[in-house]
């Protein structure tokens, strides 16, 4: 099966079924996404398909056939959003990160706070508490951030 | 995964050719499918993708004018973006803004929903208080059933195994409608109870996800609130009508308070000025 993965043209001799997110680490070797819950409840695996986020581990490798996909390796560790989580602390273990960067991917020029959430809701940190996360984003965006106090997650 | 055989279909007349010939399970955004797969509670082995099948994506009017019809494989970000489902269907847009978080708004189905018949599918009470016609269509041919005659039980739906859901169809709607989803917290989470209604001065319309073996609709309080009954009175109706269900995600006792308080709220929020 034939796709762009990163920009480049991709052939791939894989079962059609196969996870997405499988062919990206295993056929790949692209171990950037990650797996956290394999149930589409974490968000750890998202990628980007024809420029909507989704989440690898729930998406049959047959319907990335033709499609473009993002990864981030695609962001080639020096994208500004990247240092941002550096300098912020928004990447503690690290495991959400990846999945955490590209769903940022779909965010509009001038994103609001509330637009972050709800853009990350379906991604899951167990170690960060989030705030430092949405700072890294806001930041990244030349957005003020809303006092602190209020930045802490309410979802 | 990989022991799965699936296979893609380019049309939805090759689509119903190969489920009748190789009795394959149709897979759409596969947000469910995949998980049981994941979970190892997936029984079918061989699917049919029908991702790709434009012809079933569309969301428009029928010749009517009237007739809202969203095509099977209409995503949650699809019904959020659309001018026609905001301007006719509110409901289904505040439900879809609901579910899960944006990649599986991104993937998931109506036509996925509904045929995976979870009581906890939350466009499934709009589609049950919208008096929705889910549309069926197999070689044999295409047949409409009322959105509430399609669950025959827990999980149990009349769709044949050879028959693809094409769209549903909702009648226009008079009267505000709302839709309510209380979970454990505000994303992602599956339904403990949610609830659909519309405020039809004629015919009032409540249905609650949740809280039985399949999605429900409250006849005998709807028939109160269409008479004038006081919301008290509807109240009391409608802890005799429901007998909820008790299981992990909460109580029968949790539930019906509440169903009660969601009713309540509704009617609160919809008041005539
Ligand atoms: C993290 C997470 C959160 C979720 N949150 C919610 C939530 O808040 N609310 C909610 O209601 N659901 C939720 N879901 C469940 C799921 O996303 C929805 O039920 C979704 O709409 C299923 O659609 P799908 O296209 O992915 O279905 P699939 O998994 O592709 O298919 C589901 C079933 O429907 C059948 N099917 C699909 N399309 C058709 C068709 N056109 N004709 C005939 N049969 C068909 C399949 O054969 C299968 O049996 C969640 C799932 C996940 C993983
Ligand atoms: S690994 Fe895919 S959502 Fe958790
Ligand atoms: S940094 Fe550990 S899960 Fe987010």
């Amino acid at each position: 099966m034939k796709f762009t993965l990163n920009g480049k043209a991709t052939e791939v001799n894989a079962s059609p079924a196969a996870r997405l997110l499988d062919v990206l680490r295993e056929d790949c070797g692209l171990t950037g996404t990650k797996e956290g819950c394999g149930e589409g409840e974490c968000g750890a695996c998202s990628v980007l398909i024809d420029g909507e986020v989704v989440c690898s581990c729930l998406v049959p490798f047959a319907q990335a056939d033709n499609a473009e996909v993002l990864t981030i390796e695609g962001l080639n560790g020096t994208h500004p959003l990247q240092k941002l989580f550096m300098d912020e602390v928004g990447a503690q273990c690290g495991i959400c990160t990846p999945g955490m960067i590209i769903a940022a991917m779909t965010l509009g020029e001038k994103p609001t706070l509330d637009e972050v959430k709800v853009a990350l809701a379906g991604n899951l940190c167990r170690c960060t508490g989030y705030s430092a996360i949405y700072r890294a984003i806001m930041k990244w965006r030349g957005m003020p951030l809303p006092d602190e106090s209020s930045s802490a997650v309410t979802a | 995964m990989s022991e799965l055989d699936l296979r893609r279909a380019s049309s939805v007349d090759e689509a119903l050719t190969i489920m009748r010939d190789e009795g394959r399970t149709p897979i759409a955004g596969a947000t469910d499918l995949y998980v049981a797969a994941q979970f190892g509670t997936l029984v079918p082995r061989k699917l049919l993708d029908i991702w790709k099948l434009k012809e079933l994506r569309t969301i428009g009017t029928a010749a009517d004018g009237q007739t809202l019809v969203i095509g099977a494989l209409s995503t949650y970000t699809d019904l959020m973006q659309s001018a026609v489902v905001q301007d006719r269907l509110p409901m289904l847009v505040t439900a879809a803004r609901l579910v899960g978080g944006v990649q599986i708004q991104n993937r998931g189905t109506i036509g996925g929903n509904i045929v995976n018949g979870s009581p906890a599918g939350d466009t499934l009470p709009v589609f049950a208080a919208a008096d929705a016609v889910v549309v069926l269509r197999s070689l044999r041919g295409e047949r409409r059933v009322p959105f509430n005659e399609f669950y025959a039980g827990y999980r149990k739906t009349v769709i044949k195994p050879d028959e693809l859901l094409i769209a549903v169809e909702t009648p226009s709607i008079d009267g505000i409608q709302a839709f309510r989803k209380v979970g454990t917290r505000a994303a992602q989470a599956i339904s403990k109870i949610a609830m659909a209604a519309v405020r039809d001065p004629k015919r009032p319309r409540i249905a609650f996800g949740s809280l039985a073996a399949t999605v429900v609709r409250v006849p005998k309080t709807e028939a109160a609130l269409a008479s004038g009954n006081s919301i008290d009175e509807a109240a009391a109706v409608l802890e005799a009508e429901i007998n909820p269900i008790d299981d992990v995600r909460s109580t029968a006792v949790y539930r019906k308070r509440v169903a009660v308080n969601l009713l309540r709220w509704f009617w609160k929020e919809t008041a005539p000025a």
